[in-house]
């Protein structure tokens, strides 16, 4: 196997201030990460994710931590795995299924660690049938308020009031990544999108701050547009989409949207930053708890992201590799599991690719 | 159905059907008159307590069109329809939306928005034309 694929890659480029090198934890040239398989499929995604690792000897260690929905009763268990995110500055989740008290702990995982920024990147696949193809745009999502601030409260029996939290502090924060976002990786065009016609104050907001970050980037063009005719020109002519910036909950509807368009959660990755954290998971965040234990997901969007997450450990070589051989895999559309139309297991894929690293290596 | 899985799915499936809050079904009405080829073509209707009815299309004011006989009428035409059945007056429904289907069928005197070259009142006038057989 591909034994030679240890030693990191030179860095290159200057990474943007917030996606920046977070604090690693290092024993004998080592690098610890957090993995949380989390519910549903997500071990059987982890798993794929972990022989992928040990076949390619890649010199990162896993700090293997369980929260399903049994764990998540303990309170201890929680707060651990957030104490070891913290630590090792970077992690490859699952999704975690809501638990029995109703805690939102996908919610409180990015609040308490204050991973701000979520990056799904939406590129076509040539061995994917979609109605459209050409698309290549990167959504990013503000991660820790707007509509997902947990605020409701039942004033009046039958009447629900839910409080949208947008801050001037958040909202100029998240401009100001996807701006350097849009910079670092050669984009040339920034969408807000936002629903300020109706929310004038809180979307209003949200929408004053990306217009004024904007114009310290004039390099780059902005563009303003309404959520509900975003996700019309999505399906019409997705092509027009570079970056778009948006608060939560539009930002969990459009990548979901995008992802769909591409090929669905099955290969989507995604990419979440703090100021001193990276959190690595599949784009489109479901646990699928019905094919639990089945092993018919496709790996596809969690081994995208483990190996994005080798990247920013600066192992270059490794994340592009294994990136490559994914994309083949799925190119060649010879191997492929349900969601893309075929009938092969999760680990038939992971054993594809393995397959074709080895080709690549042979190359 | 969890919002955003429902979003994902639509874009993949054929057939769907939900209820959903409001600002949902603000962007799920956009999104699904995407799908069937735009703004110009998406009825919908608005009802309320004690029979209460108002039909609309689901576009906006489109102010980049205005007296340029470019817009579409089918949208709000077939909200009409939606009107006429809502009032019983089934047949005289089906008789004009067969017609609208039909000539947005044959391509030949259809708007700008879904690839034709036809005005509004031209696209109207072939309606009327197979209506009265």
């Amino acid at each position: 196997m591909l034994r030679h694929i240890t030693k990191p890659a030179l860095s290159v480029g200057r990474a943007a201030v917030s996606t920046a090198a977070a604090p690693r934890t290092k024993y004998g040239g080592k690098t610890t990460v957090t993995l949380i398989p989390g519910d549903g499929v997500g071990p059987e995604l982890a798993e794929s994710v972990t022989t992928i690792f040990k076949e390619m000897a890649v010199p990162v260690e896993f700090e293997m931590i369980d929260l399903n929905r049994e764990q998540l009763k303990d309170e201890g268990a929680f707060d651990y795995a957030i104490k070891s995110l913290k630590r090792n500055g970077v992690g490859l989740k699952g999704v975690i299924n809501r638990s029995a008290d109703f805690r939102h702990h996908n919610v409180e995982f990015r609040g308490n660690l204050d991973v701000y920024a979520n990056v799904v990147r939406c590129m076509s696949f040539e061995g994917i049938k979609t109605h459209h193809t050409g698309i290549d745009l990167i959504a990013i999502r503000e991660n820790t308020e707007g509509e997902y601030s947990c605020l409701e409260h039942e004033s009046v029996p039958g009447v629900v009031e839910s409080l949208k939290i947008i801050t001037r502090e958040k909202s100029m924060r998240i401009a100001k990544f996807a701006f350097d976002y849009a910079r670092e990786h050669n984009r040339k065009k920034v969408t807000c999108i936002h629903k300020a016609n109706i929310m004038k104050q809180s979307d209003g907001l949200f929408k004053a701050c990306c217009k004024e970050v904007s114009e310290d980037y004039p390099m780059i063009k902005y563009e303003e547009q309404i959520v509900d005719n975003t996700c019309q020109q999505l399906v019409i002519n997705p092509q027009q989409f570079d970056v778009m910036v948006m608060p939560n909950l539009y930002g969990n509807l459009v990548s979901n949207l995008a992802a769909g368009l591409v090929g669905g959660a099955g290969v989507v990755p995604s990419k979440s930053y703090g100021e001193n954290i990276a959190v690595f998971e599949p784009g489109a965040r479901h646990t699928w708890m019905e094919m639990k234990g089945m092993y018919v997901a496709n790996p596809s969007a969690m081994v995208l992201s483990g190996a994005f997450m080798l990247k920013h450990l600066q192992l270059h070589e490794a994340g592009d590799v294994l990136i490559k051989a994914v994309k083949r895999v799925i190119n060649r559309g010879e191997v492929r599991s349900r969601d893309l139309g075929g009938s092969c297991t999760t680990r038939e894929m992971t054993r594809a690719f393995l397959a074709e690293l080895d080709a690549i290596h042979s190359e | 159905a969890v919002v955003s899985t429902q979003v994902r799915e639509a874009v993949v499936s054929t057939q769907s059907t939900g209820v959903m809050p409001n600002l949902y079904g603000d962007i799920f009405s956009d999104l699904t008159a995407g799908l069937i080829g735009g703004l110009g073509l998406a009825p919908s209707g608005n009802m309320g307590k004690d029979g209460i009815a108002i039909y609309e299309a689901v576009h906006g004011t489109a102010d980049d069109l205005v007296e340029q006989n470019k817009g579409n009428p089918t949208a709000l035409l077939m909200s009409a329809l939606m009107m006429l059945r809502h009032m019983g007056l089934k047949t005289h429904a089906d008789k004009i939306e067969g017609a609208v289907l039909e000539t947005l069928k044959e391509r030949k005197f259809v708007t700008g928005d879904i690839g034709g070259t036809a005005t509004n009142p031209e696209y109207a006038a072939e309606i009327c034309r197979k209506i009265k057989g």
